[in-house]
């Protein structure tokens, strides 16, 4: 059923940490691996080796530079997936219901028997999250890896997405973010966890942390002291040679 | 967004199907018999043609009756329902026509409605979009309507009409481009909004996720060189209305009727082109397209 839930039980979601997140593409890994062969239809590549390769996949590690006023620029790894979003325009517009959001737990979902590929739930996401696959010409997207988090033949560790589970910097955690009180609540709380395009009014269930404000070293510099000119105006054959090679074209005056 | 053949084709003669049949509902012309076949089979063409070829888009085109199930909240599957029903309806209309020489004119009032209704479905299939801020503005649905509207006119023979309407389309073609092209900064959505990063500084795409192209590039960045869209303006302009206004306000002939036809169709279908290539996707903002990121 493609009406939205008024409101979903939990808020099942990720927080992802910009802050340390260090851009080695692990989780888009991971996904492709376990989404490719569990739910649904798998994650087909075209052209995989040859001069055009391209392919599905449900999380994609984008990269800005971001240039500060003052200082030096930095660069943020940004991985990107499903936000699982409370008003989810993707849902609204499905003409088969294929796409529909979860009331127990928030997650959006797409039943692939039902979807009939025509792509309009790609273009009502404001953020890339769904890509049409090309061999099997349905609607692909994160599953919050609902095959994993309730799965009860995996071990207690295993039962989180394979994205978090895999991140070897623990930039990605997952968890209720309906519970103001459980850890990603808390950790978007602590570290001003904000949502992105909020303007697009699809209120994103996963929330993004801001990279750290980065300290200024002080120059200290011990040998600079002992390294500090004797005499500033040179005289002499030495000040002599020193004008003339300044002088000559590529010199420093 | 990419323009596809199948879309642009689909809204192109799906439109013009539906205003023909609107004017054919209205009884205008008020032919019966042979006459009345011939212009009920070219809407129909029009309108079933353009239906079918929106099929090829699909991914799986067997599963379209699954298409009718959510019209309490989907303008697609509105669509799907408003096109049948008309279809059919018009159908018995023409069919009272064509063989009886009987005009059921309730019929065909309801069937012209109808018709307009699901030309303002196909609209709202764009309108709707948040994330196409070009198309989110009310001269989307005003421009289908009354392309339809005037397009329908022109095939049915309505100079009468189809002149003024062709000079308002092509007045809300204008305005539509004018604001348009305004409209995707004034959404507010931007590289800085998209990262949320813009607080911290000027916000730069430094690298993609992905060393080739993928979908979402393909079916929603699409690019056209700035220099080509608005000579392809003034082409669609000419043609699309320019040229039909000038041929339908010479002496009635049918070689100027057939050659104001044949205009207009060609400038609609330039009009369609520059409909899809032009709307730009906010995705693309992820990939650094508009950039100029500061919150
Ligand atoms: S991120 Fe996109 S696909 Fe996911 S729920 Fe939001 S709108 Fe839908
Ligand atoms: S592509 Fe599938 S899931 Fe998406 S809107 Fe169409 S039918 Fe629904």
């Amino acid at each position: 059923m493609t009406e939205l839930p008024a409101s979903t039980e939990r808020k099942l979601g990720l927080v992802i940490d910009l802050d340390t997140c260090v851009g080695c593409h692990a989780c888009v890994v991971s996904c492709k691996g376990w989404n490719t062969e569990n739910y649904g239809a798998p994650l087909s590549d075209q052209d995989a080796y040859g001069s055009n390769p391209s392919g599905t996949f449900l999380n994609r590690v984008h990269s800005y530079e971001i240039k500060p006023d003052q200082g030096v620029a930095k660069l943020v790894h940004f991985p990107k997936s499903c936000l699982h979003c409370e008003d989810a325009p993707c849902v609204t517009v499905c003409p088969t219901g294929a796409s529909y959001k979860r009331s127990e737990d928030g997650i959006v979902l797409v039943n692939e028997d039902a979807c009939i590929g025509c792509g309009l739930c790609a273009w009502a996401c404001p953020y890339g999250a769904r890509e049409l696959d090309a061999t099997e010409g349905v609607m692909k997207k994160c599953t919050l890896c609902v095959d994993r988090i309730y799965n009860e033949n995996l071990p207690e560790e295993d039962r989180q997405p394979a994205c978090v589970r895999t991140c070897p910097a623990g930039a990605r955690h997952f968890g209720d973010l309906g519970d103001p009180n459980s850890e990603v609540s808390q950790l978007v709380e602590k570290r001003g966890g904000f949502d992105l395009m909020p303007e697009q009014g699809t209120r994103p269930v996963n929330k993004y942390l801001p990279p750290r404000p980065k300290d200024v070293e002080p120059e200290i510099d011990i040998l600079a002291p002992y390294l500090e000119p004797v005499a500033d105006d040179t005289k002499g054959w030495l000040g002599w040679l020193d004008k003339t090679l300044s002088a000559l074209p590529g010199g420093d005056r | 967004m990419h323009p596809a053949p199948s879309v642009i084709i689909f809204t192109s003669f799906s439109g013009l199907g539906f205003g023909m049949l609107f004017w054919l509902g209205l009884g205008m012309p008020a032919s019966t018999g042979f006459i009345a076949f011939v212009f009920f089979t070219i809407a129909y063409l029009l309108a079933v043609g353009g239906l079918l070829a929106s099929t090829f888009h699909l991914g799986h085109p067997e599963r379209a009756l699954r298409a009718f199930t959510q019209w309490r909240t989907s303008w697609l599957s509105r669509e799907a329902w408003t096109s049948v029903v008309t279809l059919l309806l018009m159908a018995a209309y023409g069919a009272g026509l064509v063989f009886f020489g009987t005009r059921i004119p309730l019929l065909g009032l309801i069937g012209a409605a109808l018709s307009m209704l699901t030309v303002f479905t196909t609209a709202m299939i764009y309108t709707q979009m948040k994330t196409v801020p070009r198309w989110r503005h009310w001269t989307t649905p005003a421009l289908f309507l009354t392309l339809s509207l005037g397009g329908g006119a022109l095939l049915a023979g309505q100079v009468r009409f189809a002149l003024p309407l062709l000079a308002i389309a092509g007045t809300l073609q204008l305005l539509a481009w004018i604001g348009g092209d305004k409209r995707l900064i004034q959404s507010g959505s931007n590289i800085a909004t998209a990262t949320g990063l813009g607080n911290l500084g000027t916000v730069r795409a430094f690298e993609p996720p992905h060393t080739g192209t993928n979908y979402l590039l393909r079916e929603m960045v699409y690019v056209v060189a700035r220099k080509h869209a608005a000579r392809l303006r003034i082409i669609a302009l000419v043609f699309g209305f320019g040229l039909p206004i000038i041929l339908l306000s010479l002496p009635f002939s049918h070689i100027w009727a057939l050659l104001a036809v044949l205009s207009h169709v060609g400038g609609l279908l330039a009009l369609r082109w520059l409909f899809f290539a032009e709307a730009e996707h906010v995705v693309g903002l992820y990939y650094g397209r508009r950039e100029a990121g500061r919150a």
